[in-house]
């Protein structure tokens, strides 16, 4: 049973350096920087995810305990890395493309960071609450 | 009793955390995850004004696997495109998704979902919040990559926050 888990926490490891390392990777070789953005919201979340696995096995192994710290940090991570991303594309859309290249948006209002939003007289019932 | 607990199921997410954070289960260690519960959803409630309705929390759990198993898949195959594809044949598009979803609180799982799936990240919302700008980063069909993400996530969200 041991050796069953250590096999399984290796497994996890060893899949986990490679999406890191690809992650990193994509990092460099991507030319864009909006295409540069793909590569670390998603390879690094399966790389720390999977590195998380191989610790909860490697404890559960040890101490015979199942710790949830781990399970906290994917949460965390799954809920912070979009966020992260969503000011990066953010900051970047605002120093280097101008708001005519962008494609239109469809409604009668242009994308949020530059343009306002509608006042809240002008909103009608059934609108979103409060649009960012 | 909306006074005191103006968001239950936040209540109950914090107690849960904090005992998770804990990792372990004693009469104090609840006491004070209670208190963080009911504290700081009343600290934070002017800045959440609405509470959101759930309707269907099976539902909700899942989505929450189906949007586990996509990240697997997605990992996938950015890491094939990183590492096989040559940079000049990665075609990169801008699609604009119109948005059905208008509470708040499904427009962010919604957009929170996109980045974290296959090959898209989700960049702006429109000014008036229906209408989300997203980076795909390889496709042919960026009309397909709209329906594919309104018929998987959005439809699904609809169910869950009405």
């Amino acid at each position: 049973m041991t050796l069953f888990l250590d096999i399984v926490a290796g497994a996890a490891l060893i899949v986990a350096s490679i999406f890191g390392l690809v992650g990193s990777y994509g990092l460099v070789r991507l030319p864009d920087a909006m295409q540069r953005l793909h590569a670390p919201t998603k390879a690094t979340t399966l790389g720390v995810g999977g590195v998380l696995i191989a610790s909860m096995v490697y404890y559960y192994r040890q101490e015979g305990t199942l710790s949830f710290h781990e399970l906290m940090i994917t949460a965390f991570l799954i809920l912070t890395a979009p966020v992260t991303a969503n000011f990066i594309a953010k900051a970047h859309m605002h120093r280097n493309i101008p708001p005519e290249d962008l494609p239109p948006t469809g409604t009668d209002r242009g994308w949020a960071s530059f343009d306002d939003p509608p006042a809240i007289s002008e909103r009608t019932p059934g609108e979103p609450r409060d649009p960012i | 009793m909306r006074r005191l607990l103006p968001h239950p199921l936040l209540t109950l997410t914090l107690v849960l955390v904090w005992l998770a954070l804990v990792n372990s289960f004693s009469l104090g260690t609840l006491v004070m995850a209670v208190i963080l519960g009911v504290v700081i959803p009343i600290l934070t409630s002017p800045y959440w004004p609405g509470v959101p309705v759930l309707k269907k929390p099976l539902s909700l759990a899942f989505y929450c696997l189906l949007v586990f198993w996509d990240i697997v898949l997605a990992n996938i195959a950015v890491a094939k495109i990183v590492l096989f594809r040559p940079r000049d044949r990665i075609r990169s598009a801008w699609v604009v998704i119109p948005l059905d979803v208008t509470s708040p609180e499904a427009i962010s799982m919604l957009a929170g979902t996109i980045t974290l799936t296959p090959g898209t990240v989700s960049a702006m919302l429109s000014a008036d919040g229906r209408s989300l700008l997203v980076h795909c980063l390889d496709t042919d069909d960026p009309a397909a990559v709209c329906a594919e993400i309104k018929h998987r996530y959005e439809r699904r969200l609809l169910e869950i926050f009405p």
